[in-house]
């Protein structure tokens, strides 16, 4: 099969590519840019006139929810939710039920996102057993189960001697260790950043100190053991900083953040709406800001949805006792592009940081549009607006602050390996 | 995208109350007619028969998921000053899915075709939900949420100044012991500032006072003496034993010797200084028996100003329920 996309503003910021440029794939693959290659005769010509098309995203947090907890979503569900978002690869983590601590966990997920048909999925394996913190898991039989990393998710580590360990180890096979850098005696019992809000509201806090503490601790072991590290989720502005420094310094650590956290700040608790439940927490302005900062200095290379489906119910109880988390898959692009509405980032900072930033933290082939990439492209409207609702949403989590908000921009398709797995037909 | 702000849900669209959930974003004129309203009612405690025909043929369910003789009692005794039906449930908070628990209780509750809630929660918010979830024709009041807002306390410590003092202007307010977790005194931070004091400050270690109660307007000391210095209104409140064992504080001993309230801190006042305490209080702990005795205390006044504010709010929240019910009519309760 070979297709040929015309009239597209072709935006891949992998290769400093932004023009109104032919594309031209065959046999999955993207095989050339602006010029047919020899003998190039198109089965399929796609005309993209008035699309931005774009790599396919890349998500490095998006939890399908299954095995396990399917009343708040299951692979099939949130792969397509995903799918819609433009999202062809995503990177779930370990916490499902069996947790991804054997091989068999890790296939399985794998071999029913494949019978779905729907994004390239990659399982980040537990770093321990059960992820209780105690004991190694089989950390290279997970990742030749296809994991692309390990993680302790948010759970504690029994102690620091058995972290330093479990680094030493994974570094002896270099393999990816991800943090969710949280100090636990400091942040339980809390739901909300700590700060005037949340005093003023009666909601126990979550100190920036929780986040910072574990982060220095996390990176004086990176250091020591030489593990490659990503950062996952930060939320303060002493975060970004600490990154920035060891990066500069030469470690070989990566970060992350959460589409929310870049877009809304502890000033909407005053609404005791659980909606806005997040761990880490909505942080200050100048949290939010700093971040954004760190995505403009390179510091931060993703931007994730954190997406974390729950049923209804999970959010109908007073603020403290609902269960953290948003789902925003499958509006994760027109929502980062308010970013750029509001002059914050450039519109290459945002695809970058939902393209080839995150497949470079996770080390994954994707999110570019190179001659030799696979053909994971979407094509964008960016013009179309429209409301994101019940009846338009595919995920099964209905937990969400963006549920009827007005969005701009709207994916319209979808291709893997340049098989057109969605369509949407307003 | 955002559901709209509690603090607006509690009033109709006349601006009188409908539910009352917290003091933060009520006028002074809101919180004046209901301590005028409560005056008026003071006065009824006193004759043979005490009651008003306000809330006659209406049911009022008292709502404590949480523990509290003194406040349901209270509002109990309120409620039937205003001829309304009452029923008591203590329920406890499960430990499984409180919210659908919660939510089930609720409807459960409406089917049964109450006309007002009185919810204590553990839970910060608690009340706004129950307002968001109910029925539009039930009035919520907050009986105390979590560590955010016990709005009827703060509003009969209102009165209580009020009656000694006679007005708020000029004022200066102590409130000393464990702010960090009292709904108290984010209810009595609002009010005395909305109210017009002149200082409120907020006294005790910074464990139990963090510096973020600055943006309510408030003054932070951390010294007893400096806090205490020509004050008119002291407010003790009480601290848990669990504070100790949280790392709060080292003991009570050294908070008593401290921030506790003797003779000797209580010199550091006016000499026309009242001391106020929300119940029940710890002597030895955070006050001296002479102080909690002593004719400066006002201590048990409060209980009794409580029945009256109580029964102001009751009868005010009906009131605006009816109207908003009735298309702004104006038709009293």
């Amino acid at each position: 099969m070979k297709l040929r996309i015309i009239n597209g503003r072709v935006i891949d910021p992998s290769q400093d590519l932004d023009a109104v440029i032919d594309v031209f794939i065959e046999d999955h693959k993207v095989v050339s840019i602006g010029e047919a290659p020899e003998g190039f005769d198109a089965d399929e010509i796609i005309d993209a006139a008035d699309r931005w098309v774009l790599p396919g995203l890349v998500d490095i947090a998006v939890a399908l929810r299954e095995p396990g907890y399917t009343q708040k979503g299951n692979i099939a569900t949130e792969g397509r939710a995903a799918i819609s978002g433009g999202v062809t690869t995503l990177v779930s983590p370990p916490d499902t039920k069996p947790i991804v601590d054997t091989p068999a966990v890790a296939a399985l997920i794998q071999d029913k996102a494949d019978q779905a048909g729907m994004a390239n999925v990659f399982p980040i394996g537990a770093l321990t057993k059960g992820l209780q913190g105690d004991q190694l898991s089989n950390m290279v039989a997970l990742t030749d189960a296809g994991c692309v990393a390990l993680s302790n998710h948010r759970r504690p580590m029994r102690n620091t001697l058995v972290l330093s360990r479990a680094l030493e180890y994974a570094a002896t096979h270099d393999l990816l260790v991800v943090f969710h850098p949280d100090e636990s005696s400091l942040s339980e019992g809390g739901c909300a950043h700590e700060g005037m809000m949340s005093t003023v509201h009666g909601l126990a806090g979550i100190p920036e100190t929780a986040e910072t503490i574990a982060l220095m601790r996390d990176l004086l072991l990176v250091e020591k053991t030489g593990v490659r590290a990503h950062f996952a989720r930060l939320s303060c502005a002493k975060s970004v900083e600490m990154i920035a420094d060891a990066q500069e310094s030469g470690l070989p650590v990566t970060a992350d953040v959460a589409l929310h956290n870049l877009l809304l700040t502890d000033e909407v608790l005053n609404e005791f709406d659980g909606q806005f439940h997040v761990i880490p927490p909505l942080r200050s302005e100048n949290d939010r800001l700093t971040l954004i900062e760190g995505i403009k200095r390179g510091a931060i290379r993703s931007i994730c949805s954190d997406h974390q489906p729950h049923e209804k119910m999970a959010k109908v109880a007073p603020f403290a006792a609902t269960e953290p988390g948003m789902a925003n898959v499958e509006i994760l692009l027109p929502l980062a592009l308010q970013l750029m509405d509001e002059g914050d980032l450039s519109l290459t900072d945002v695809i970058k940081t939902l393209t080839c930033g995150p497949a470079s933290c996770f080390g994954l082939e994707a999110g570019s549009l190179k001659p030799g990439s696979f053909a994971d492209f979407i094509l964008f409207d960016s013009t179309q607006t429209w409301v994101w609702d019940d009846s338009s949403r595919r995920s099964k989590g209905h937990n969400s602050a963006f549920d009827g908000v007005e969005l701009t921009g709207r994916v319209t398709q979808t291709y893997v390996s340049g098989q057109c797995i969605y369509s949407f037909h307003g | 995208m955002m559901r709209s702000d509690p603090r607006a849900l509690q009033l109709n669209e006349h601006g009188q109350l409908k539910h009352f959930l917290t003091l933060d974003g009520l006028n002074k004129t809101i919180l004046t007619e209901i301590l005028d309203r409560a005056d008026s009612f003071l006065s009824m405690g006193e004759q043979s028969v005490k009651k008003v025909p306000l809330l006659r043929g209406k049911t009022v369910v008292n709502l404590f998921f949480e523990n509290s003789t003194r406040t349901r009692t209270t509002f109990e005794l309120a409620a039937k000053r205003l001829s309304a039906d009452v029923i008591n449930l203590n329920i406890e908070t499960s430990a499984t899915s409180k919210g659908e628990s919660l939510l089930d209780t609720l409807q459960n509750l409406e089917a049964m075709q109450s006309d007002m809630f009185v919810v204590r929660h553990s839970d910060s918010g608690a009340a706004h939900f129950i307002a968001e979830h109910c029925t539009p024709n039930v009035a919520i009041i907050n009986a105390g949420d979590g560590r955010h807002a016990h709005p009827t306390q703060a509003m009969l410590d209102m009165l209580t100044i009020r009656r000694h003092k006679g007005q708020f202007e000029g004022l200066k307010v102590a409130i000393v012991g464990d702010i960090l977790h009292s709904r108290v005194a984010r209810s009595q931070i609002h009010a005395l500032t909305t109210l017009g004091v002149e200082e409120v400050r907020l006294v005790g270690p910074k464990t139990l006072v963090p510096s973020y109660f600055k943006d309510l307007g408030a003054t932070i000391c951390h010294d007893m003496s400096a806090g205490l210095d020509d004050v008119d209104v002291i407010v003790m409140l009480r601290l848990q034993k669990e504070r100790m064992s949280g790392a709060l504080l080292p003991s009570e001993s050294e908070f008593y010797r401290l921030y506790g309230l003797t003779e000797e801190a209580l010199s550091w006042a006016k000499p026309d200084a009242i001391v106020m305490h929300p119940g029940p209080i710890n002597r030895g702990v955070e006050i001296s028996s002479e102080v909690a005795d002593g004719e400066k205390s006002v201590i048990l006044n409060q209980v009794t100003n409580g029945i009256a504010v109580r029964m102001a709010v009751l009868s005010m929240a009906m009131s605006g329920q009816v109207q908003e019910q009735q298309g702004g009519l104006g038709v009293e309760a």
